[in-house]
Protein backbone atom coordinates (compact mmCIF):
# COMPACT_ATOMS: atom_id res chain seq x y z
CA UNK A 1 0.00 0.00 0.00
CA UNK A 2 1.23 3.63 -1.15
CA UNK A 3 1.68 6.07 1.79
CA UNK A 4 -0.95 8.56 1.71
CA UNK A 5 -1.02 12.05 2.65
CA UNK A 6 -3.99 14.09 1.73
CA UNK A 7 -6.44 16.74 2.77
CA UNK A 8 -9.13 15.34 5.57
CA UNK A 9 -10.59 19.00 6.25
CA UNK A 10 -9.97 22.62 7.26
CA UNK A 11 -6.95 22.57 9.50
CA UNK A 12 -6.60 18.65 9.24
CA UNK A 13 -4.87 16.42 7.39
CA UNK A 14 -4.16 12.57 6.85
CA UNK A 15 -1.12 10.49 6.78
CA UNK A 16 -1.39 7.08 5.77
CA UNK A 17 1.75 4.89 6.29
CA UNK A 18 0.04 1.45 7.04
CA UNK A 19 1.93 -1.60 5.88
CA UNK A 20 5.14 0.75 6.48
CA UNK A 21 8.31 -0.74 8.97
CA UNK A 22 10.91 1.59 10.70
CA UNK A 23 12.01 3.90 10.09
CA UNK A 24 9.82 5.37 7.28
CA UNK A 25 6.73 5.39 9.85
CA UNK A 26 8.48 8.51 11.81
CA UNK A 27 9.89 9.97 9.15
CA UNK A 28 6.93 10.23 7.29
CA UNK A 29 5.37 11.87 10.44
CA UNK A 30 8.06 14.31 10.04
CA UNK A 31 7.97 15.84 7.20
CA UNK A 32 4.16 15.82 7.71
CA UNK A 33 4.14 17.36 10.75
CA UNK A 34 6.90 19.48 8.99
CA UNK A 35 4.57 21.00 6.69
CA UNK A 36 1.55 21.94 9.04
CA UNK A 37 1.03 24.78 9.79
CA UNK A 38 0.80 25.82 14.13
CA UNK A 39 -2.66 24.80 15.26
CA UNK A 40 -3.49 22.41 11.94
CA UNK A 41 -3.86 18.55 13.00
CA UNK A 42 -2.27 15.18 11.37
CA UNK A 43 -4.16 12.00 11.73
CA UNK A 44 -2.07 9.26 11.57
CA UNK A 45 -2.78 5.81 10.58
CA UNK A 46 -0.10 3.13 10.81
CA UNK A 47 0.58 -0.51 11.68
CA UNK A 48 4.32 -0.36 13.04
CA UNK A 49 4.07 -0.98 16.83
CA UNK A 50 7.90 0.54 17.52
CA UNK A 51 6.92 3.90 15.21
CA UNK A 52 5.09 4.44 18.27
CA UNK A 53 7.07 4.77 20.54
CA UNK A 54 9.74 7.09 18.48
CA UNK A 55 6.57 9.48 17.38
CA UNK A 56 5.90 9.49 21.20
CA UNK A 57 8.92 10.87 21.68
CA UNK A 58 9.53 12.85 18.81
CA UNK A 59 6.34 14.82 19.50
CA UNK A 60 7.33 15.62 22.83
CA UNK A 61 10.74 16.97 21.83
CA UNK A 62 9.55 18.89 19.21
CA UNK A 63 6.26 19.96 21.41
CA UNK A 64 3.70 18.97 19.28
CA UNK A 65 0.47 17.33 21.33
CA UNK A 66 -0.49 13.78 20.90
CA UNK A 67 -4.41 14.61 21.23
CA UNK A 68 -6.03 11.31 20.77
CA UNK A 69 -4.42 7.53 20.58
CA UNK A 70 -6.97 5.43 18.96
CA UNK A 71 -6.62 1.47 18.34
CA UNK A 72 -8.36 0.13 15.47
CA UNK A 73 -9.04 -3.42 14.21
CA UNK A 74 -6.16 -5.33 13.08
CA UNK A 75 -3.67 -3.18 15.20
CA UNK A 76 -3.80 -0.17 13.35
CA UNK A 77 -2.77 2.62 15.04
CA UNK A 78 -5.12 5.84 14.57
CA UNK A 79 -3.24 9.15 16.07
CA UNK A 80 -4.42 12.63 16.24
CA UNK A 81 -1.33 15.08 16.76
CA UNK A 82 -2.14 18.95 16.63
CA UNK A 83 1.30 20.94 15.78
CA UNK A 84 1.82 23.65 18.13
CA UNK B 1 -28.03 3.24 22.93
CA UNK B 2 -26.54 1.53 20.16
CA UNK B 3 -23.26 3.20 20.39
CA UNK B 4 -22.99 1.71 23.69
CA UNK B 5 -24.14 -1.50 22.33
CA UNK B 6 -21.81 -1.33 19.69
CA UNK B 7 -18.95 0.07 22.30
CA UNK B 8 -20.03 -3.12 24.19
CA UNK B 9 -19.23 -5.84 21.58
CA UNK B 10 -16.27 -4.14 20.64
CA UNK B 11 -15.25 -5.19 23.67
CA UNK B 12 -16.10 -8.26 23.91
CA UNK B 13 -14.35 -8.56 20.91
CA UNK B 14 -11.06 -7.77 22.23
CA UNK B 15 -11.74 -9.28 25.34
CA UNK B 16 -11.67 -12.43 22.97
CA UNK B 17 -8.48 -11.69 20.76
CA UNK B 18 -7.09 -11.15 24.22
CA UNK B 19 -7.63 -14.51 25.55
CA UNK B 20 -6.93 -16.14 21.74
CA UNK B 21 -3.36 -14.15 22.46
CA UNK B 22 -2.88 -15.31 25.64
CA UNK B 23 -3.86 -18.80 24.82
CA UNK B 24 -1.69 -18.72 21.82
CA UNK B 25 1.69 -17.04 23.95
CA UNK B 26 1.26 -20.15 26.76
CA UNK B 27 1.21 -22.70 23.52
CA UNK B 28 4.80 -21.20 22.45
CA UNK B 29 6.12 -20.98 25.47
CA UNK B 30 4.49 -24.57 26.43
CA UNK B 31 6.45 -25.59 22.87
CA UNK B 32 9.99 -24.51 24.13
CA UNK B 33 8.95 -26.24 27.64
CA UNK B 34 8.21 -29.34 25.99
CA UNK B 35 11.74 -29.05 23.60
CA UNK B 36 13.91 -28.31 27.07
CA UNK B 37 12.04 -31.25 28.35
CA UNK B 38 11.96 -34.06 25.76
CA UNK B 39 15.48 -33.24 25.07
CA UNK B 40 16.32 -33.62 28.46
CA UNK B 41 15.01 -37.18 28.81
CA UNK B 42 16.68 -38.48 26.11
CA UNK B 43 20.44 -37.05 26.83
CA UNK B 44 20.97 -34.69 29.66
CA UNK B 45 23.27 -33.09 27.47
CA UNK B 46 20.97 -31.14 25.76
CA UNK B 47 20.81 -28.98 29.00
CA UNK B 48 23.52 -26.92 26.72
CA UNK B 49 21.44 -26.05 24.37
CA UNK B 50 18.44 -25.38 26.43
CA UNK B 51 20.72 -22.84 28.09
CA UNK B 52 20.63 -20.93 24.56
CA UNK B 53 17.66 -21.38 24.35
CA UNK B 54 16.15 -19.76 27.84
CA UNK B 55 18.81 -16.94 27.30
CA UNK B 56 17.53 -16.48 23.84
CA UNK B 57 13.66 -16.78 25.22
CA UNK B 58 14.74 -13.90 27.70
CA UNK B 59 16.03 -11.76 24.96
CA UNK B 60 13.79 -12.62 22.93
CA UNK B 61 11.32 -10.78 25.65
CA UNK B 62 13.22 -8.02 26.16
CA UNK B 63 13.94 -6.58 23.33
CA UNK B 64 10.51 -7.00 22.24
CA UNK B 65 9.51 -5.20 25.53
CA UNK B 66 11.66 -2.50 25.31
CA UNK B 67 11.44 -2.55 21.28
CA UNK B 68 14.93 -2.25 21.69
CA UNK B 69 16.55 -2.37 18.77
CA UNK B 70 20.14 -0.56 17.62
CA UNK B 71 18.86 0.79 14.35
CA UNK B 72 16.36 2.38 15.71
CA UNK B 73 18.80 3.93 18.35
CA UNK B 74 21.12 5.46 15.66
CA UNK B 75 18.27 6.22 12.84
CA UNK B 76 16.01 8.03 15.56
CA UNK B 77 18.66 10.09 16.61
CA UNK B 78 19.84 11.43 13.42
CA UNK B 79 16.40 10.95 11.67
CA UNK B 80 13.74 12.37 13.97
CA UNK B 81 15.80 13.47 16.97
CA UNK B 82 14.96 11.06 19.76
CA UNK B 83 17.53 9.70 22.09
CA UNK B 84 15.49 7.22 23.82
CA UNK B 85 16.61 4.27 22.33
CA UNK B 86 20.21 5.34 22.46
CA UNK B 87 19.67 5.72 26.08
CA UNK B 88 18.31 2.44 26.56
CA UNK B 89 21.25 0.88 25.18
CA UNK B 90 23.87 2.79 26.95
CA UNK B 91 21.95 1.55 30.27
CA UNK B 92 22.20 -1.66 28.97
CA UNK B 93 26.09 -1.17 28.20
CA UNK B 94 26.93 -0.15 31.72
CA UNK B 95 24.50 -3.09 33.23
CA UNK B 96 26.23 -5.54 31.63
CA UNK B 97 29.77 -4.25 31.76
CA UNK B 98 28.88 -4.33 35.38
CA UNK B 99 27.89 -8.16 35.41
CA UNK B 100 30.07 -9.43 33.03
CA UNK B 101 33.09 -7.87 35.25
CA UNK B 102 31.72 -9.74 37.99
CA UNK B 103 31.37 -13.16 35.20
CA UNK B 104 35.27 -12.35 34.91
CA UNK B 105 36.59 -11.28 37.84
CA UNK B 106 35.45 -15.08 39.14
CA UNK B 107 37.23 -16.78 36.69
CA UNK B 108 33.55 -17.59 34.82
CA UNK B 109 33.91 -15.94 31.37
CA UNK B 110 33.37 -17.31 27.53
CA UNK B 111 34.24 -13.82 25.73
CA UNK B 112 37.55 -13.92 23.90
CA UNK B 113 38.76 -10.23 22.48
CA UNK B 114 38.69 -10.00 18.74
CA UNK B 115 41.39 -8.09 17.02
CA UNK B 116 41.99 -4.79 16.91
CA UNK B 117 41.87 -3.45 13.46
CA UNK B 118 40.34 -1.00 10.94
CA UNK B 119 38.31 -3.99 9.44
CA UNK B 120 35.54 -3.51 13.08
CA UNK B 121 34.94 0.55 11.34
CA UNK B 122 34.58 -0.79 7.75
CA UNK B 123 32.37 -3.73 8.70
CA UNK B 124 30.19 -1.53 11.29
CA UNK B 125 29.95 1.03 8.61
CA UNK B 126 28.16 -1.40 6.14
CA UNK B 127 26.17 -2.82 8.38
CA UNK B 128 24.87 0.32 9.42
CA UNK B 129 24.01 1.36 6.34
CA UNK B 130 22.26 -2.02 5.70
CA UNK B 131 20.40 -1.95 9.18
CA UNK B 132 18.87 1.76 8.08
CA UNK B 133 17.50 0.40 4.96
CA UNK B 134 15.76 -2.77 6.41
CA UNK B 135 14.62 -0.68 9.93
CA UNK B 136 16.33 -3.04 12.16
CA UNK B 137 19.42 -4.56 13.62
CA UNK B 138 20.06 -8.14 13.76
CA UNK B 139 18.36 -8.57 16.99
CA UNK B 140 15.93 -6.38 16.19
CA UNK B 141 15.19 -7.99 12.65
CA UNK B 142 14.79 -11.00 14.78
CA UNK B 143 12.49 -10.08 17.49
CA UNK B 144 10.45 -8.08 15.04
CA UNK B 145 10.08 -11.50 13.07
CA UNK B 146 8.02 -12.46 16.65
CA UNK B 147 6.08 -9.52 16.07
CA UNK B 148 5.01 -11.45 12.72
CA UNK B 149 6.92 -9.13 10.52
CA UNK B 150 7.21 -11.03 7.25
CA UNK B 151 9.47 -8.08 6.19
CA UNK B 152 12.08 -8.86 9.56
CA UNK B 153 11.96 -12.84 8.04
CA UNK B 154 12.68 -11.24 5.01
CA UNK B 155 16.27 -9.27 6.44
CA UNK B 156 17.09 -12.33 8.32
CA UNK B 157 16.84 -14.90 5.80
CA UNK B 158 18.82 -12.14 3.25
CA UNK B 159 21.45 -11.84 5.97
CA UNK B 160 22.19 -15.39 6.57
CA UNK B 161 22.46 -16.31 2.68
CA UNK B 162 24.18 -13.56 2.06
CA UNK B 163 26.65 -14.54 4.63
CA UNK B 164 27.13 -18.36 3.78
CA UNK B 165 27.76 -17.24 -0.17
CA UNK B 166 29.97 -14.49 0.74
CA UNK B 167 32.40 -16.35 3.30
CA UNK B 168 33.07 -19.00 0.32
CA UNK B 169 33.00 -16.73 -2.58
CA UNK B 170 36.40 -16.81 -4.47
CA UNK B 171 36.72 -16.16 -8.50
CA UNK B 172 36.70 -12.32 -9.21
CA UNK B 173 36.62 -11.29 -5.87
CA UNK B 174 39.95 -13.31 -5.25
CA UNK B 175 40.95 -9.91 -7.95
CA UNK B 176 40.73 -8.05 -5.13
CA UNK B 177 42.98 -9.29 -2.44
CA UNK B 178 46.37 -7.85 -1.38
CA UNK B 179 49.18 -10.33 -2.34
CA UNK B 180 50.41 -9.93 1.33
CA UNK B 181 47.07 -11.40 2.89
CA UNK B 182 47.40 -14.28 0.16
CA UNK B 183 50.93 -15.06 1.10
CA UNK B 184 50.41 -14.39 5.10
CA UNK B 185 47.18 -16.77 4.66
CA UNK B 186 49.32 -19.64 2.38
CA UNK B 187 51.85 -19.30 5.04
CA UNK B 188 49.82 -20.30 7.80
CA UNK B 189 49.59 -24.24 6.31
CA UNK B 190 46.16 -24.85 6.85
CA UNK B 191 44.56 -27.80 5.28
CA UNK B 192 43.43 -28.04 2.19
CA UNK B 193 40.23 -28.77 2.43
CA UNK B 194 39.46 -25.62 3.39
CA UNK B 195 41.48 -23.64 0.65
CA UNK B 196 42.87 -20.70 2.61
CA UNK B 197 44.12 -18.82 -0.69
CA UNK B 198 41.15 -19.17 -2.49
CA UNK B 199 38.52 -16.56 -1.55
CA UNK B 200 38.00 -12.87 -0.28
CA UNK B 201 37.45 -13.92 2.94
CA UNK B 202 38.97 -16.83 3.55
CA UNK B 203 42.62 -14.85 3.05
CA UNK B 204 40.85 -11.95 4.56
CA UNK B 205 40.76 -13.97 8.06
CA UNK B 206 43.69 -16.02 7.88
CA UNK B 207 46.10 -13.65 5.96
CA UNK B 208 44.62 -10.16 7.41
CA UNK B 209 42.57 -10.88 10.51
CA UNK B 210 44.80 -13.08 12.48
CA UNK B 211 47.32 -11.15 12.45
CA UNK B 212 46.33 -8.29 13.91
CA UNK B 213 46.14 -8.60 17.99
CA UNK B 214 43.56 -8.30 20.68
CA UNK B 215 43.43 -7.06 23.81
CA UNK B 216 40.99 -5.91 26.45
CA UNK B 217 41.34 -2.68 28.15
CA UNK B 218 42.24 -4.45 31.17
CA UNK B 219 45.49 -5.79 29.69
CA UNK B 220 46.08 -2.25 28.47
CA UNK B 221 46.56 -0.63 31.65
CA UNK B 222 48.26 -3.68 32.83
CA UNK B 223 45.96 -3.99 35.69
CA UNK B 224 46.56 -7.59 37.18
CA UNK B 225 44.25 -8.14 40.16
CA UNK B 226 41.31 -9.70 38.87
CA UNK B 227 38.33 -7.56 40.39
CA UNK B 228 40.14 -4.13 39.74
CA UNK B 229 41.36 -5.47 36.24
CA UNK B 230 37.55 -6.35 35.37
CA UNK B 231 35.90 -3.76 37.26
CA UNK B 232 38.36 -1.08 36.34
CA UNK B 233 39.97 -2.20 33.52
CA UNK B 234 37.22 -3.78 31.43
CA UNK B 235 33.95 -2.14 32.96
CA UNK B 236 35.04 1.53 34.03
CA UNK B 237 37.73 2.44 31.72
CA UNK B 238 35.95 0.41 28.28
CA UNK B 239 32.27 0.94 28.89
CA UNK B 240 30.78 3.08 32.22
CA UNK B 241 32.80 5.93 31.00
CA UNK B 242 32.78 6.02 27.52
CA UNK B 243 28.89 5.03 27.74
CA UNK B 244 28.47 8.31 30.32
CA UNK B 245 30.28 10.25 27.80
CA UNK B 246 28.10 10.12 25.14
CA UNK B 247 25.33 9.75 27.01
CA UNK B 248 25.97 13.41 28.13
CA UNK B 249 26.80 14.02 24.02
CA UNK B 250 23.12 13.04 23.54
CA UNK B 251 21.84 14.97 26.54
CA UNK B 252 23.35 18.07 25.04
CA UNK B 253 22.62 17.57 21.38
CA UNK B 254 19.33 16.06 21.22
CA UNK B 255 17.96 16.60 24.65
CA UNK B 256 18.23 18.85 26.78
CA UNK B 257 17.16 21.94 24.37
CA UNK B 258 13.68 20.12 25.19
CA UNK B 259 13.69 19.52 28.35
CA UNK B 260 14.51 22.83 29.35
CA UNK B 261 11.39 24.49 27.18
CA UNK B 262 8.98 21.85 28.76
CA UNK B 263 10.47 23.09 32.55
CA UNK B 264 8.65 25.24 34.26
CA UNK B 265 11.06 26.11 37.16
CA UNK B 266 13.42 28.20 37.29
CA UNK B 267 16.85 27.31 35.38
CA UNK B 268 19.66 26.31 38.24
CA UNK B 269 22.61 25.95 37.15
CA UNK B 270 24.31 22.40 37.17
CA UNK B 271 21.00 20.85 39.44
CA UNK B 272 18.62 21.49 36.45
CA UNK B 273 21.42 20.00 34.39
CA UNK B 274 21.59 16.82 36.26
CA UNK B 275 17.43 16.76 36.72
CA UNK B 276 17.21 16.91 32.71
CA UNK B 277 19.87 14.08 32.67
CA UNK B 278 17.57 11.73 34.64
CA UNK B 279 14.73 12.46 32.93
CA UNK B 280 16.28 11.59 29.86
CA UNK B 281 18.16 8.62 31.52
CA UNK B 282 14.35 7.77 33.10
CA UNK B 283 12.30 8.73 29.83
CA UNK B 284 11.38 5.62 28.38
CA UNK B 285 10.66 3.38 31.53
CA UNK B 286 9.94 0.27 28.86
CA UNK B 287 13.24 1.05 27.02
CA UNK B 288 14.98 1.35 30.35
CA UNK B 289 13.74 -2.06 32.18
CA UNK B 290 14.45 -3.71 28.92
CA UNK B 291 18.27 -2.49 28.87
CA UNK B 292 18.54 -3.55 32.45
CA UNK B 293 16.74 -6.59 31.82
CA UNK B 294 19.27 -7.45 28.84
CA UNK B 295 22.61 -6.00 30.42
CA UNK B 296 21.93 -8.96 33.72
CA UNK B 297 20.82 -11.42 31.30
CA UNK B 298 23.64 -11.32 29.00
CA UNK B 299 26.24 -11.16 31.70
CA UNK B 300 24.62 -14.40 33.73
CA UNK B 301 24.42 -15.95 30.10
CA UNK B 302 28.63 -16.11 30.32
CA UNK B 303 28.51 -17.62 33.66
CA UNK B 304 25.49 -20.28 32.86
CA UNK B 305 27.67 -21.27 29.66
CA UNK B 306 30.98 -21.68 31.37
CA UNK B 307 29.87 -23.45 33.95
CA UNK B 308 28.20 -25.98 31.59
CA UNK B 309 31.48 -26.30 30.02
CA UNK B 310 33.07 -27.54 33.44
CA UNK B 311 30.54 -29.61 33.94
CA UNK B 312 30.43 -31.44 30.84
CA UNK B 313 34.19 -30.96 30.53
CA UNK B 314 34.26 -29.36 27.25
CA UNK B 315 35.94 -26.11 25.75
CA UNK B 316 33.55 -26.12 22.88
CA UNK B 317 30.25 -27.75 21.88
CA UNK B 318 31.52 -29.65 19.48
CA UNK B 319 32.43 -31.87 21.55
CA UNK B 320 29.69 -32.14 23.33
CA UNK B 321 27.77 -33.29 19.98
CA UNK B 322 30.42 -35.85 19.20
CA UNK B 323 30.13 -37.11 22.31
CA UNK B 324 26.03 -37.50 22.29
CA UNK B 325 26.56 -39.18 18.70
CA UNK B 326 25.78 -36.47 16.18
CA UNK B 327 28.97 -35.95 13.82
CA UNK B 328 27.57 -34.37 10.90
CA UNK B 329 28.54 -30.67 10.16
CA UNK B 330 31.20 -30.49 12.55
CA UNK B 331 34.27 -28.66 11.32
CA UNK B 332 37.49 -30.31 10.72
CA UNK B 333 38.69 -29.62 14.35
CA UNK B 334 35.61 -31.07 15.36
CA UNK B 335 34.44 -27.89 16.59
CA UNK B 336 30.68 -25.28 16.01
CA UNK B 337 30.32 -21.78 16.26
CA UNK B 338 29.71 -22.01 20.54
CA UNK B 339 30.93 -18.58 21.46
CA UNK B 340 29.08 -18.69 25.01
CA UNK B 341 27.17 -15.27 25.27
CA UNK B 342 24.53 -13.26 23.35
CA UNK B 343 25.39 -13.61 19.70
CA UNK B 344 23.32 -13.49 16.61
CA UNK B 345 24.50 -13.62 13.13
CA UNK B 346 27.08 -16.21 12.74
CA UNK B 347 24.22 -18.81 13.95
CA UNK B 348 22.07 -17.70 10.88
CA UNK B 349 25.10 -17.76 8.65
CA UNK B 350 25.54 -21.54 9.73
CA UNK B 351 21.60 -22.78 9.27
CA UNK B 352 21.89 -21.27 5.43
CA UNK B 353 24.69 -23.04 4.82
CA UNK B 354 23.10 -25.98 5.68
CA UNK B 355 20.41 -25.56 4.00
CA UNK B 356 22.81 -24.47 0.63
CA UNK B 357 24.60 -27.71 1.62
CA UNK B 358 21.17 -30.09 1.26
CA UNK B 359 21.32 -28.50 -2.01
CA UNK B 360 24.60 -30.03 -3.48
CA UNK B 361 26.86 -26.73 -2.84
CA UNK B 362 30.15 -27.72 -0.94
CA UNK B 363 29.86 -25.08 2.31
CA UNK B 364 32.78 -26.41 4.02
CA UNK B 365 35.29 -25.62 1.61
CA UNK B 366 36.18 -22.41 3.85
CA UNK B 367 38.35 -21.21 6.18
CA UNK B 368 34.96 -19.23 8.16
CA UNK B 369 32.56 -22.65 8.19
CA UNK B 370 35.06 -25.64 7.36
CA UNK B 371 37.85 -24.04 10.04
CA UNK B 372 35.06 -23.06 13.03
CA UNK B 373 31.81 -22.98 12.67
CA UNK B 374 30.65 -25.62 10.63
CA UNK B 375 27.16 -26.11 9.95
CA UNK B 376 25.87 -28.91 11.89
CA UNK B 377 21.92 -29.17 11.42
CA UNK B 378 19.78 -26.26 12.87
CA UNK B 379 17.79 -28.93 14.98
CA UNK B 380 20.92 -29.18 17.17
CA UNK B 381 22.80 -26.24 17.02
CA UNK B 382 22.79 -24.70 20.05
CA UNK B 383 23.30 -21.19 19.15
CA UNK B 384 20.46 -21.57 16.52
CA UNK B 385 18.46 -22.81 19.43
CA UNK B 386 18.75 -19.08 20.82
CA UNK B 387 18.03 -17.26 17.64
CA UNK B 388 14.97 -19.25 17.48
CA UNK B 389 14.06 -19.00 21.11
CA UNK B 390 14.79 -14.83 20.87
CA UNK B 391 11.54 -15.29 18.10
CA UNK B 392 9.86 -17.37 20.37
CA UNK B 393 10.28 -14.70 23.40
CA UNK B 394 9.60 -12.08 21.07
CA UNK B 395 6.00 -13.84 19.71
CA UNK B 396 5.24 -14.64 23.26
CA UNK B 397 5.60 -11.35 24.84
CA UNK B 398 3.77 -9.40 21.48
CA UNK B 399 0.58 -11.87 21.79
CA UNK B 400 0.50 -10.98 25.62
CA UNK B 401 0.58 -7.29 24.55
CA UNK B 402 -1.55 -8.02 21.75
CA UNK B 403 0.71 -6.59 19.29
CA UNK B 404 1.19 -9.91 17.25
CA UNK B 405 0.41 -9.16 13.86
CA UNK B 406 0.91 -11.65 10.98
CA UNK B 407 2.16 -8.41 8.14
CA UNK B 408 3.29 -9.12 4.71
CA UNK B 409 5.58 -6.68 3.02
CA UNK B 410 4.78 -4.33 0.30
CA UNK B 411 7.17 -4.79 -2.88
CA UNK B 412 8.95 -1.71 -2.14
CA UNK B 413 9.08 -2.69 1.81
CA UNK B 414 10.79 -6.69 0.51
CA UNK B 415 12.91 -4.78 -1.61
CA UNK B 416 14.54 -3.07 1.29
CA UNK B 417 15.12 -5.79 3.32
CA UNK B 418 16.60 -8.26 1.00
CA UNK B 419 18.87 -5.09 0.22
CA UNK B 420 19.65 -3.96 3.41
CA UNK B 421 19.94 -7.67 4.96
CA UNK B 422 22.66 -8.34 2.21
CA UNK B 423 24.42 -5.18 3.50
CA UNK B 424 24.09 -6.35 7.06
CA UNK B 425 25.13 -10.07 6.17
CA UNK B 426 27.87 -8.51 4.19
CA UNK B 427 28.97 -5.57 7.21
CA UNK B 428 28.51 -8.37 9.62
CA UNK B 429 31.42 -10.44 8.09
CA UNK B 430 33.99 -8.07 7.54
CA UNK B 431 32.86 -6.38 11.08
CA UNK B 432 33.15 -10.09 12.38
CA UNK B 433 29.63 -9.74 13.75
CA UNK B 434 26.74 -7.77 14.42
CA UNK B 435 25.04 -5.01 16.97
CA UNK B 436 25.83 -7.91 19.65
CA UNK B 437 28.84 -9.94 18.79
CA UNK B 438 31.30 -7.46 17.86
CA UNK B 439 29.46 -4.12 19.37
CA UNK B 440 27.35 -5.14 22.61
CA UNK B 441 29.04 -7.55 23.75
CA UNK B 442 32.82 -6.54 22.81
CA UNK B 443 32.25 -3.44 24.62
CA UNK B 444 31.08 -4.69 27.59
CA UNK B 445 33.75 -7.08 28.00
CA UNK B 446 36.47 -4.21 27.82
CA UNK B 447 37.51 -4.98 23.82
CA UNK B 448 37.73 -1.69 22.66
CA UNK B 449 37.47 -3.24 19.18
CA UNK B 450 33.76 -3.04 19.55
CA UNK B 451 34.08 1.01 19.53
CA UNK B 452 35.48 0.94 16.44
CA UNK B 453 32.57 -1.15 15.11
CA UNK B 454 30.23 1.89 16.61
CA UNK B 455 31.91 4.04 15.34
CA UNK B 456 31.55 2.64 11.76
CA UNK B 457 27.91 1.95 12.37
CA UNK B 458 26.85 4.93 13.33
CA UNK B 459 28.51 6.30 10.29
CA UNK B 460 26.45 4.06 8.06
CA UNK B 461 23.61 4.68 10.48
CA UNK B 462 23.96 8.53 9.60
CA UNK B 463 24.41 7.82 5.97
CA UNK B 464 21.35 5.51 5.43
CA UNK B 465 19.26 8.31 7.49
CA UNK B 466 20.21 11.19 4.52
CA UNK B 467 19.36 8.87 1.88
CA UNK B 468 15.87 7.83 3.37
CA UNK B 469 15.76 11.45 4.40
CA UNK B 470 16.18 12.14 0.62
CA UNK B 471 14.10 9.49 -0.21
CA UNK B 472 11.22 10.45 1.81
CA UNK B 473 11.01 13.86 0.92
CA UNK B 474 10.65 13.62 -2.28
CA UNK B 475 7.97 11.09 -2.30
CA UNK B 476 6.32 13.16 0.44
CA UNK B 477 6.59 16.37 -2.30
CA UNK B 478 4.36 14.30 -4.84
CA UNK B 479 2.03 13.39 -2.53
CA UNK B 480 1.53 17.08 -1.04
CA UNK B 481 2.18 18.57 -4.28
CA UNK B 482 -1.67 18.94 -4.65
CA UNK B 483 -1.79 20.01 -1.30
CA UNK B 484 -2.12 24.07 -0.12
CA UNK B 485 0.66 23.67 2.33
Amino acid sequence: MPVKFEKASDGRYLLDVQGYVCPHPQIYTKKALEKLRPGEELDLLFDNPSSGESIIAMCETDGNEITEKGQQEGNVMRWRIRKT
Amino acid sequence: MSEVAEEGGAAQVLSLAEKHNALRAWSVLGFFVLVSLATFISDQRYVYLSAYLWFGFIYGMALQYGRFCMASAIRDLFAVGVPRMAVGIMIAVVLFSLVAAYVTAVGKSTFHPSPIGAYSVVGGFIFGVGMVFTGGCASGSLYKTGEGSVAALLVVLSLSFTQALFVGAGGWLNHLVPTTWTASAAAKSLPAAVSATNGWYDQFLAGYVWDLSATTMAKVTGLTEPFVAAFVGNSLLNSVLPALFLLAVIYARWYRKGYLRGKQQQYMGLQTELSGFWAMLTASRRTAIAGLILGIAAGLHMWVMQGLQQRFGIMNAGELLVAMGHTQGLSIQDTIFDPGYFYVTTQEAQGAAWVLARGGMNMMDNVFLGLDAGIPNPLINPVLWMSFALVGGSAVMALLHNEFKLKFPSLEIATWAILGGALMGLGARVGLGCNIGAFFATVTNGDPSGWLFGLGMTFGGWLGVKFFNWWIERRMAKEAGALDL
